[in-house]
């Protein structure tokens, strides 16, 4: 044991002026995003029905005005996900005009109203990211991978905890969303957002208390909505991360009883040896 | 693969099948008579757990490309629908991801298991450089794979890595031209590099065939470091004693691996590889995957272009060395007290590099870098000549099967402590 | 060497080995299932296996193709000849014996699915001895039901799975 004494005390006082030099550089007017309670959090998490379906109505209500989701309504009916009914479904995507993929017998394009299998439109007013950041300024990303696509730096050592059983966190995206809707702190300028890097962000405020009306009795307030949208968006990113889960915990179990089983053959084996 | 097989099939169709191929003899004297070392501890594993990985990379990789479209404006979606709508396509994904990552982890493992115990040296000098070909070529393949889903990081790192060969004097520019198929990264390149990336993984193969070759003319080295003298009493046979042992690590291999697929998928993932390339765009922060982070520091720590290109590919071109800047006699660093704590050193430098090349390069971290660089390639050209020659080593035992005794009695010893 | 004991493992080791053995297997056949699936059709396939079409629109006499699961389908508004010709056919005569009316719902309207049953050629209709149905690989021909009369394919043209929702609108799949 001696010979790994040396290695760790190298590696501790490494470490050691390494996490110095982290703290130095982290800017303290830049604060990280807070840590959330998440359904989806954990070995054992997933989606809450009735969140997902009042995130999908703030994004129905807000964020569709100018970000495109580019996910096919029949997601909405998945069951481990919204879980909405095939007939809203349906309903819901015949609501939406679709431009057809091929010309009809005139060699027309033509719009017809959506079904199930097709994409959810982008935003009508504008048609491509161009058209979207000649007017805003800067084009809003599809938040079809939203969640997936931003993060936080948590840096030295927590990002190794993160990877660990029973300390994993996973949810730095989510955080990221969920803290940015709620970082608009200076009411003067609306575009000054607390959580992002350098604070000068090119969406608006785009949500206040009050501006969705929900229909479950959940308070209409900024914190609900966010906290909504973002799991929305989570499952947006990730809509099989509950079947991921479940296969995986089977998996597990079987590769621990596998091992198991291994060992006492490999001590059979060794003890023939002798 | 250990010379002629004096194995004789029991059946007569066995016989009649063996007099014209003798495909069974040949697995029968590599796989099951073959003689291992009795005193090998579980660091020999990795090569089983390295064989396995090749495999499920080809296999999860051969699926992928049923789904995969090759081109910039449909790649990305692609992967998106791989992810969304083929069955179990999330699954096979995130095999291939993590894959990769638990690939270089068993690699690294054993290559520093190679330096550790002296696996390097005479009669393995080719085993070494062979397997120096090989990390190679899965960096190289490993880098080619990580621009198919053509995210915004795919790009960024497409176009550092090609760039670095633009430092080469006069001819450079022409050369990362010839390589993109055009001006910048494109659609050109990402098809050429997916045909490439197809390829490799089969070139790897035929090389980790070589590998396996010359390990079974030189046989294995051990922790002890001395060769084998007598077979009786210093090895036992592959099977079932190597393979139980290997599958058994294999299987707790396994529940790391599960462990990311399912629990942590995105974790080696980079975030901003989830947003599409964009080549008027480049993400804030440039970095590599993990497995090649050490040596973008080393590129970066250089402030000159053409040297730390130079440097890069140096730091890995100095592992074929090893056998010739370390002369010392002795192998395993067990009998190595000096080397051991420099090897130790080494493992924290390669580490700390780790580190400083996912970080912003900052002046006080370049220089830490620079410091660093220094201590990777002093470790090989200056530390391991000179303790070849100046290092008191302890006594190594007579034989193989003398090491194993006394450690078992050292075992109880510790264990009633 | 202890070869020996590869041979001939001693009794107390077999059922360990056979379980141990027997778990591995089970494991190897659950990860096959995936890399098998996977080549199954996607649920963006599946999503398509349904199409709605309107008929109202189709004359007299007329055939449209649509197009069904990646395939052709013949919607063919039958003529009152073309009816009477395919129901006044004696079943004995045929090589794979269907009545007209087993074949479709409403006697104008004859929805089958557009491909040759001999090696899956796509026929051309109104053409033919019987002016159903003729295919130009191997000319085979069928009459103004589908029903295979002369050439190498066995069997009559498929009816997919169809459902009127209105008078002029219908749900194939």
């Amino acid at each position: 044991m001696i010979r790994f004494k040396s290695a760790a005390l190298a590696s501790a006082a490494l470490a050691l002026s390494f996490g110095g030099f982290a703290l130095a550089q982290e800017e303290a007017d830049q604060p990280k995003p807070p840590r959330q309670e998440w359904s989806f959090a954990g070995m054992f998490g997933t989606y809450d029905q009735a969140q997902l379906q009042r995130g999908f109505q703030v994004y129905r209500e807000v964020c569709s005005n100018c970000h495109a989701l580019s996910i096919p309504f029949r997601a909405l009916a998945d069951p481990d996900g919204p879980g909405y009914g095939e007939d809203q479904v349906k309903t819901l995507a015949a609501s939406y005009q679709v431009t057809n993929a091929e010309p009809n017998d005139k060699g027309e394009i033509f719009k017809r109203p959506g079904t199930p299998a097709d994409l959810i439109p982008r935003p009508e007013a504008y048609p491509n990211d161009q058209a979207a950041a000649a007017v805003l300024g800067k084009a809003p990303p599809d938040m079809n991978l939203l969640a997936k696509a931003r993060k936080y730096e948590r840096g030295f050592p927590w990002f190794v905890f993160d990877a660990l059983p029973g300390l994993e966190y996973q949810e730095v995206g989510s955080d990221y969303i969920d803290a940015i809707l709620n970082g608009y702190t200076k009411p003067d300028d609306p575009q000054w957002n607390l959580y992002y890097p350098g604070h000068k962000i090119a969406m608006p405020q785009p949500i206040t208390d009050g501006a969705v009306k929900y229909t479950d009795g959940t308070a209409p307030t900024l914190s609900n909505y966010s906290k909504d949208i973002t799991a929305f968006l989570t499952w947006a990113a990730e809509p099989n991360l509950p079947e991921r889960k479940k296969i995986g915990l089977r998996v597990m179990l079987f590769l621990f009883v596998l091992a198991g089983l291994l060992y006492f053959t490999k001590k059979r084996v060794g003890e023939a040896a002798h | 693969m250990s010379g002629p097989s004096t194995y004789v099939p029991k059946s007569a169709i066995g016989r009649w099948f063996e007099s014209r191929l003798p495909l069974m003899g040949l697995v029968h004297s590599s796989f099951v008579a073959y003689p291992v070392p009795r005193n090998l501890n579980y660091m020999w594993t990795f090569g089983a757990i390295l064989s396995f990985m090749l495999v499920a990379q080809i296999v999860t990789g051969v699926v992928l490309a049923m789904h995969y479209v090759p081109s910039a404006t449909e790649a990305f979606s692609s992967i998106n629908h791989i992810m969304r709508d083929v069955n179990y396509g999330w699954l096979v994904r995130y095999m291939h991801t993590n894959g990769a990552t638990l690939f270089f982890l068993a690699c690294y493992t054993h290559m520093f298991r190679g330096i550790y115990y002296g696996s390097f040296k005479a009669p393995r000098e080719l085993l070494w450089i062979i397997g120096v070909v090989i990390y190679f070529l899965m960096a190289a393949t490993a880098f080619l794979g990580y621009v198919l889903p053509w995210g915004s990081m795919s790009f960024a790192g497409a176009t550092v890595i090609t760039n670095l060969l633009s430092a080469i004097p006069l001819v450079g520019t022409a050369i990362t031209y010839w390589l993109w198929g055009g001006y910048a990264v494109g659609d050109p390149t990402l098809n050429r590099f997916f045909s490439l990336h197809y390829l490799l993984p089969f070139i790897i193969v035929g090389a980790v065939g070589l590998h396996v070759w010359a390990l079974h003319v030189t046989g294995q080295n051990n922790p002890d470091g001395v060769e084998v003298k007598n077979a009786e009493r210093d090895t036992v046979a592959f099977t079932p004693y190597a393979t139980i042992k290997d599958v058994f690590a294999l299987s707790v291999w396994l529940i790391i691996y599960a462990w990311l697929i399912f629990y942590i998928p995105n974790y080696v993932l980079d975030a901003d590889n989830s947003n599409i390339a964009n080549p008027l765009a480049t993400p804030a922060h440039v970095v590599p995957e993990w497995y090649l982070l050490p040596f973008y520091a080393i590129l970066r720590a250089i402030p000159n272009k053409l040297m730390g290109v130079i440097a890069l590919f140096a730091s890995i071109a100095i592992l074929a060395f090893l056998p010739w800047l370390d002369r010392s006699p002795v192998k395993s660093a067990k009998y190595r007290p000096t080397y051991r704590f420099f090897f130790w050193v080494f493992v924290v430098i390669c580490i700390g590099l780790g580190w400083l090349g996912s970080q912003e390069p900052t002046e006080g971290l370049t220089l830490i870098a620079r410091f660093l660089t220094v201590g990777y390639f002093g470790f090989f050209l200056v530390i391991m000549p000179l303790l070849s020659f100046t290092e008191k080593t302890k006594p190594i035992p007579a034989s193989i099967a003398d090491a194993v005794l006394p450690k078992k009695a050292d075992a109880t010893a510790a264990a009633q402590a | 060497m202890a070869s020996a004991a590869t041979v001939e493992a001693p009794n107390r080791r077999d059922f360990l080995f056979l379980t141990a053995g027997a778990v591995g297997a089970v494991g190897v056949a659950a990860v096959v299932w995936p890399l098998v699936d996977q080549m199954n059709p996607d649920a963006s396939t599946l999503a398509l296996a349904s199409t709605e079409v309107d008929i109202g629109a189709i004359p007299e006499g007329q055939i449209v193709t649509v197009k069904w699961r990646g395939g052709p389908v013949f919607i063919r508004h039958r003529t009152k000849k073309e009816i009477e010709d395919a129901e006044n056919v004696p079943l004995g005569e045929l090589r794979d014996p269907q009545t007209d009316q087993s074949r479709v719902k409403k006697r104008e309207w004859l929805i089958v699915i557009g491909v040759c049953t001999h090696l899956g050629c796509v026929p051309l209709g109104q053409e033919g001895k019987y002016e159903g149905w003729l295919c130009p690989c191997h000319g085979s021909i069928y009459d103004t039901s589908g029903r295979i009369r002369q050439g190498p394919a066995p069997l009559n043209l498929a009816v997919p799975e169809y459902a009127f929702l209105t008078d002029t609108r219908v749900k194939i799949g």
